[in-house]
């Protein structure tokens, strides 16, 4: 290429700034010292966490997992050591080794999304927070806030309120909904900066051998490239509607080529998780071959391809 | 410190996939992933190419680990071909490669005196005992074997496996080789007659659970090989998880890949599926 200016690979989410768009996604990354045999997290643009609760919580019975083509089903329900725990020992641990991280949250109650939120307000070296009101894997689906334009307000809300000013806040919205856009624009009138899409598919397998549900919480989260237009379509319709607001896309990406769907959809950034499961390095994959699939097209910046679909 | 801080991820060469009964013997280049690969570790491996649509790793207990000879680092598996990853793997011709991770999770505990042992294996369960006889062996332990299956074609007991081995005996539930019945039928007569001081296992996790009763009757130290479906072998996914006793006794949803395969039985809450224990760490109110 004739073109020698600098690639500019940086995005943005609310106050903060990123080297790389390729962040993990939560839930799939542990407490980061499983994947820092493999790659340097600092490589990353951010470490997503796993969803932390207020309280220790052991997660569902086995079996927590099915293999679906071109995808699976988790069961997992949060498995978590609470938030004072992760505070003490994840957290300094990520950031010693030079991770941006930003720390995913999940509660049962507003009023528990408002005492996480006030824990991590004094932690200011974090990249931001996600709060994620949509977990599939409960035991009662109306405890998914992100189902209900009022309940996803309220819980945004707290957060902010209990946050404070400029403290990046990314909602993590469901797909499992008749009008994701209607979500969105609660969450952000709420005080959200951006909007993480999508979280798992509920879906279910039936062990014909047993004749029962195979996993032991009956039904599951699908994630893996088996959603990717999923997420795909859900990142197009609110970009459209709501193209100021960055969008973190994730949702089956496991290649370069996957990620730049996504950025063209109108996302800012893209988280990589299931594709962690069946490859160790794929996030760094996914960095390096994004940056080369943007540069083949003539884009000088990551910026300048965001949305370019709706052209 | 990071998990698993011996694993290496590379491409790795077939350099022999043999039929032997039920399964496949296979034969890995794997240059330095074999140097720390200790029995009971195990081998996290992609399948179905690069279009695959099975996006899982499949993990496989190491057979055998060498540091030496004329290919450099080998590792060896014994593969069973039940579902269509590991149907996929056997497939392979020599010459072709996989991408493995390895070597990943806990090792058998070695003794530092010489002990008498006894080793259980059920089905290709047995695959990764023979690595360990063989350097139980080699410490001047008496070794004695238990393979157990449902039926003779499914019991893998290779020649120079048995090299390393005191007495072997053979159960199978169709009597078609050894003793009819179950592993724990002849284990109590095998504990006496050898003053075992120490039992290793590793097959179906009902099976482990009648081994860690037996054990525990005996009050004998028991290392199991759990298994429990796993997603990545890495620890990321929080799938494999086992309930097993921390170490004041608390009940955890502990990863098998990380806290094991390998741990001690009497951590082990067995008869857990599909139900989290009473007092477990967490539970749901």
């Amino acid at each position: 290429m004739s073109n020698f200016q600098a690639f500019d690979f940086r995005t943005k989410f609310g106050s903060r700034y990123f080297p790389s768009p390729v962040f993990t996604a939560s839930g799939c990354a542990g407490s980061g010292k499983e994947l820092s045999q493999f790659f340097n997290l600092d490589e990353l643009g951010a470490v997503v966490t796993k969803s932390i609760s207020v309280k220790p919580r052991s997660g569902r019975a086995t079996p927590r997992m099915a293999e679906t083509p071109s995808g699976m089903l988790n069961s997992i329900g949060l498995q978590g050591p609470g938030i004072d725990q992760f505070l003490e020992i994840d957290i300094p641990w990520l950031q010693s080794k030079g991770a941006r991280v930003i720390v995913s949250i999940s509660g049962e109650t507003v009023e528990e999304y408002a005492s996480l939120a006030r824990k991590l307000r004094g932690v200011s070296s974090l990249h931001g927070i996600e709060v994620n009101i949509s977990c599939p894997n409960v035991e009662n689906r109306g405890l998914v806030f992100a189902c209900d334009p009022s309940a996803s307000r309220a819980v945004l809300e707290a957060v902010r309120r209990n946050i404070g000013g400029d403290y990046p806040i990314i909602a993590k919205l469901s797909p499992d909904v008749t009008d994701i856009v209607a979500i969105a624009r609660e969450v952000i009138s709420a005080g959200a900066d951006g909007l993480a899409l999508i979280n798992t598919v509920l879906g279910m397998v039936i062990d014909i051998d047993a004749k029962r549900p195979k996993l032991a919480g009956v039904t599951g989260g699908l994630s893996g490239p088996a959603i990717r237009p999923i997420a795909v379509r859900a990142i197009y319709q609110v970009h459209k509607a709501l193209p100021q607001i960055p969008i973190l896309g994730m949702g089956g990406v496991a290649s370069g080529r996957d990620a730049l769907e996504m950025i063209f959809a109108g996302a800012s950034g893209v988280s990589v998780g299931t594709a962690t499961f069946g490859n160790p390095t794929a996030v760094i994959k996914v960095k390096q071959e994004l940056q080369e699939e943007l540069k083949a097209r003539g884009f000088n910046s990551l910026v300048d391809a965001i949305g370019v679909a709706h052209a | 410190m990071n998990i698993n801080p011996k694993a290496i991820q590379a491409s790795v060469e077939v350099l022999s996939n043999k039929k032997v009964g039920a399964y496949n013997h296979m034969v890995f280049a794997v240059g330095d992933m074999a140097v720390h690969a200790r029995p009971g570790n195990f081998v996290a491996i992609a399948v179905g190419g690069p279009s695959s649509s099975m996006i899982l790793r499949r993990a496989f207990a190491i057979y055998r680990a060498s540091n030496r000879g004329a290919y450099g680092g080998t590792i060896e598996l014994v593969v069973a071909a039940h579902g269509s990853g590991s149907k996929w793997l056997s497939e392979r011709s020599v010459h072709e490669k996989v991408d493995m991770v390895a070597p990943l999770g806990t090792a058998f505990g070695i003794p530092t005196e010489p002990v008498n042992a006894l080793l259980i294996g059920g089905g290709y369960g047995s695959a990764p005992l023979f690595g360990l006889a063989e350097i139980l062996k080699s410490r001047g332990c008496r070794v004695d074997m238990i393979l157990g299956a449902s039926t003779a074609g499914k019991i893998y007991a290779p020649l120079e496996g048995k090299r390393s081995v005191n007495i072997m005996t053979l159960t199978t539930e169709d009597g078609s080789a050894g003793e009819k019945g179950r592993v724990t039928d002849v284990m109590e007569k095998i504990i006496e007659r050898s003053q075992v001081e120490l039992i290793y296992s590793c097959g179906p996790m009902p099976m482990l659970a009648a081994v860690n009763e037996v054990a525990e009757r005996s009050q004998i130290i028991h290392q199991c090989a759990v298994e429990e479906s796993m997603a990545c072998g890495i620890g990321v996914c929080m799938t494999c998880v086992i309930p097993m006793r921390d170490e004041s006794g608390v009940i955890k949803m502990q990863r098998s890949c990380i806290e094991g395969p390998v741990v001690d039985g009497a951590r082990v809450v067995f008869g857990s599926d599909r139900r989290i224990p009473e007092g477990t760490w967490g539970a749901p109110q």
